[in-house]
């Protein structure tokens, strides 16, 4: 194996384990430490705004091309799993020719990303949260391999807790929003088709972060070149390329499309192939053009195929927009506790950290990493199609609670700002709202004060039914100017299955800082 | 009783057999192996000093998953039991949701009645009418199979006072009804199971003076703790209870001589004390020789719920050994140890629930008490383990308690409150633990 070959997969690993970890640990004690790698990604940080890593992100791929796209996207790492899977199995079958060179589809490619940089520009987050890389690549992690760690991990708890000790939290496994597990599962299917048949068609003909940087790698420093001289004219690199954009009949490599995965250095018999500085005298004189052929317009039936299926499960998933709510178990020596409905909310509520809703809808992109990390079931993708996949609050399996910010520590955006639990109370993310026909001080005539007990930020003052009557029952009513939104309230209303006391979201979380 | 707390009583067990083997100290002897009797003074009932309380039997679900009690479980323990010559069996129609009589009388019945001793009670809680009360009388007969019954007892009086009495038993003409049965020879002694302050106490030996209502026997909740420690607010000190009836001539059953199997599972500085003074014994056995060093205790009831306990209890009951003054004074100090914890007073009997809100009363006081008792409660930030401990108890709370059914979604209703038996002001003690665990999930402990 070529040398630089063995760093790029060393890389890949280690980046992709990162990723993994922080996208699985239940903990939150990975977050702090790994929190950087979400960051680091392409889309997140032109959401964040955070220029350093643009230009990093920029100057990398301008140096040595499109490194990012084999070592620092997880999408991309994946894919060349799956695609090393793929080639085993035909290398097995005699297929020498795995991989064959086919012109860029500039039409589909340059459509696709217009259409993405204009969604962008738009605020069409679900668009680009559908193609964006990282954020496809943590649903599927969050929708398929979240679950089985979670039920893992409960597993091991109950035999931890047969040996006396108690160390993971039981968590729940549910499933948060069936049109976004949709989309995830389509997704999926789309990437591993694609790749199981050409390996990167998804990166240089759909990935809009791919032809970002395909833009700047056919100008980067360091790049492969076929030496002419020495080429024979064997094939094997280009049988060998998955990004197929090796053009053996023209002995040009398209490096807008290349992810220097290195395969062909190793590959190459005749020491034709080589990895080097593309602006020397040597350049000039033996390749000038380095540009791909024009767009054939045929599409080859792999990428087709995958795009359809792709299409349709997408259309399919956005038909059904009813949320799997599962019911509980009951003991029969206890009293049967009816599961909680999501109330009618007018408008959304967005995560404390968040600035505001437009704000956090504009920067998010639905990389499901504060769902994963959100250990009170209170995040999950939001079903609603303006916003579809992107993150809202809910309380009926948990509220906000006041110690936590693990969402704050891992959002890799900007949409949800990173905050301590003291500034916590600085954001005003929802404000409750008591409906008095449900509440069970009145319905019942039973004195309850549950939710003005267990308000974290004293926002619920329990006022008298009949203020002329001293003994009269006290009904709960709600100081605007205190609630946070945390939603302490209606989760522990015992009003059910729809709380007595509900929480609204906050168009403007940050007004008036004062308040804490 | 819990697994936690069967495994150490199991742990304890076996320790204690493999110290058996060990030269030096002698473990206690287990004689012919059948537990001691005593003569009841007033009718010459030879009943075992150790009875079989019908409270705590293991429960199972059923095909619709409804907990019903694993019969083959309970015919095991009584016939260990009854071979080991424990023939006192107390029961309830309100136990275990109201199927510890049926189960008993499948289990009893297959023995010749006049081999056990049958205890059975009143426990007209809810609807007091003269029919709910008759019916469940007489339900009683069906359920345990049986035409008479050896003690009968007016269920947890005391509490509310002679007007709480009187609405029970007298308003609804239970009380001539039953003496009227006691003639019929149906019930053969009529008596009380008391929880309540002196006051109550005293109205009803007064009566017993004055023959308006002659008792045939008492049972009261007396341990080392109670003897003196009772909360003197709700309860009443057992040696006042105790002293008054042996006064009496009445005998004495005793119920919750391990406070639900807290005193089985003492806190470290407790048994520490205990397996210093005798390594070889267990804290519950200290607790039940304690009990039976009284002679006019005529039964000591525990609700056995596994093998084990029942194996060790034997043990302890057959070759009984009377405590000696200096060993009372110790017990003394154990009692004044204990009350340096603040666990909740819950025996775990369940008189509480169900919740009509759903909250799991009992769970969550056993699993607040267990880890003061094992030494795993996390007291303060500054502890040096205070993260390791933190973790334990949110952990554990979480896998012991359903999060719908913690403290936190108490609405402090009290409607438990007239059930407790211990008078425990339930709803504050909730709201209590929740207030713990809420500063130890904000770190503000």
């Amino acid at each position: 194996m070529h040398m630089l070959k063995k760093i790029r997969v060393l890389l890949a690993v280690l980046f992709w384990t990162g990723i993994m970890l922080l996208l699985l640990d239940a903990s939150g004690v990975l977050h702090g430490w790994l929190g950087w790698m979400a960051r680091i990604q392409f889309l997140p940080a032109v959401l964040a705004l955070n220029a350093a890593v643009i230009a990093g992100l920029i100057l990398l791929t301008l140096l040595f091309g499109r490194i990012y796209c084999s070592v620092i996207c997880p999408l991309g790492v994946f894919q060349d799993a799956v695609a090393h899977v793929s080639v085993a199995r035909k290398r097995r079958k005699k297929d020498r020719k795995p991989y064959n060179w086919s012109p860029e589809r500039k039409w589909l490619r340059y459509g696709v990303w217009v259409l993405f940089v204009a969604a962008l520009v738009a605020g069409v987050q679900v668009f680009v949260a559908l193609l964006a890389p990282y954020s496809a690549y943590g649903r599927m992690v969050q929708n398929f391999l979240q679950p089985i760690v979670l039920w893992g991990g409960n597993l091991v708890e109950t035999l931890f807790e047969r040996a006396g000790k108690y160390v993971l939290y039981p968590r729940d496994v549910w499933l948060r929003s069936l049109p976004t597990f949709l989309i995830a599962a389509a997704t999926l299917v789309a990437v591993v088709i694609l790749a199981w048949r050409n390996g990167r068609t998804w990166c240089n003909t759909l990935c809009p972060v791919g032809t970002t940087l395909g833009f700047f790698s056919r100008l980067a420093l360091f790049r492969p070149f076929i030496d002419t001289e020495k080429c024979k004219g064997c094939r094997v690199c280009e049988h060998n390329c998955k990004a197929a954009c090796i053009d053996i009949d023209s002995k040009k490599i398209d490096h807008s499309r290349c992810v220097d995965c290195f395969n062909c250095l190793g590959a190459c018999k005749s020491d034709a192939i080589h990895y080097r500085f593309a602006y020397g005298r040597k350049a000039r004189t033996k390749d000038a053009a380095t540009e791909g052929q024009a767009a054939g317009t045929a599409c080859a039936s792999g990428s087709g195929e995958g795009r359809r299926a792709f299409l349709a499960g997408t259309a399919l998933a956005l038909g059904s927009a009813t949320l799997g709510a599962q019911g509980k178990k009951l003991d029969g020596g206890y009293a049967a506790i009816l599961d909680k409905e999501i109330p009618e909310r007018d408008m959304p509520i967005t995560p404390f950290g968040s600035k505001s809703i437009k704000d956090f809808y504009a920067h998010c992109t639905a990389c499901q990493l504060c769902v994963a990390a959100c250990p009170n079931g209170v995040l999950r993708p939001s079903t609603d199609l303006r916003r579809l996949m992107q993150p809202e609050m809910s309380y009926e399996r948990g509220y906000c609670r006041p110690e936590c910010v693990r969402c704050s520590e891992v959002c890799p955006t900007g949409a949800i700002l990173k905050i301590t639990k003291e500034e916590k109370t600085q954001y005003r993310v929802g404000l409750a709202r008591v409906n008095r026909d449900l509440c069970i001080v009145e319905t019942q005539g039973t004195s309850c004060g549950n939710c003005a007990r267990k308000c974290p930020v004293g926002a619920i003052k329990m006022v008298k039914v009949n203020p002329d009557d001293p003994e009269s029952l006290r009904r709960p009513t709600v100081i605007e100017e205190r609630c946070i939104g945390c939603g302490a309230c209606e989760n522990l209303c015992p009003a059910r299955p729809v709380s007595a006391i509900t929480v609204n979201g906050r168009s403007s979380h940050l007004t008036e800082e004062s308040h804490g | 009783m819990d697994r936690r707390q069967f495994l150490k009583i199991t742990g304890a067990g076996s320790a204690l057999a493999l110290a058996g083997c060990a030269p030096g100290k002698s473990a206690p002897e287990t004689g012919d192996g059948k537990v001691v009797l005593r003569t009841n003074p007033r009718n010459g009932d030879r009943t075992s000093l150790l009875g079989y309380g019908c409270m705590r039997w293991p429960m199972i679900k059923d095909a619709d998953g409804k907990d019903i009690i694993d019969q083959e479980a309970v015919n095991e323990m009584v016939d260990y039991a009854m071979a080991h010559g424990i023939n006192y069996f107390d029961t309830s129609p309100a136990y275990l949701q109201g199927q510890s009589e049926r189960a008993a009388g499948i289990a009893l019945s297959r023995y010749p009645r006049d081999s056990y001793y049958l205890a059975t009670k009143l426990s007209n809680f809810g609807d007091t009418s003269p029919e709910a009360s008759k019916r469940m009388y007489a339900e009683s007969f069906r359920d345990l199979q049986t035409d008479y019954f050896d003690y009968y007892l007016f269920h947890a009086i005391g509490r509310g006072g002679v007007e709480a009495f009187n609405q029970r038993y007298v308003d609804n003409g239970m009380l001539p009804f039953l003496q009227e049965e006691k003639k019929a020879g149906r019930i053969r002694n009529l008596g009380f199971s008391f929880h309540g302050n002196r006051e109550a106490f005293d109205s009803f030996m007064k009566w017993h003076d004055e023959g308006t209502l002659v008792w045939d026997f008492v049972m009261i909740e007396m341990n080392y703790v109670d003897w003196t420690h009772a909360d003197p607010k709700r309860n009443t000190n057992a040696d006042y209870l105790y002293t008054e009836l042996e006064k009496r001539g009445l005998p004495v059953m005793v119920m919750e001589p391990l406070l639900g199997g807290r005193l089985a599972n003492v806190p470290e500085a407790v048994a520490t004390r205990m397996k210093e003074r005798e390594p070889d014994i267990s804290p519950a056995a200290w607790a039940f020789r304690f009990v039976g060093s009284h002679p006019g205790v005529q039964v000591i009831l525990s609700g056995m719920s596994t093998m084990d306990p029942i194996i060790e209890n034997c043990k302890t009951f057959s070759n009984f050994q009377p405590m000696s003054e200096e060993e009372l004074a110790f017990m003394e100090e154990m009692a004044v140890l204990m009350k340096e914890y603040p666990m909740v007073n819950c025996t775990d009997c369940k008189y509480c629930m169900p919740c009509p809100w759903g909250i799991d009363i009992p769970g969550i006081f056993r699993h607040y008490n267990e880890a003061i008792t094992d030494g795993t409660f996390a007291a303060s930030r500054e502890q040096k383990d205070y993260r390791r401990l933190k973790r334990a108890y949110l952990v554990s709370y979480d896998r012991a308690i359903p999060t719908l059914r913690q403290a936190d979604h108490c609405i402090s209703c009290g409607e438990c409150l007239s059930h407790c038996p211990q008078s425990i002001p339930i709803p504050r003690e909730l709201q209590r633990i929740n207030r713990y665990i809420e500063k130890l999930k904000q770190d503000t402990l």
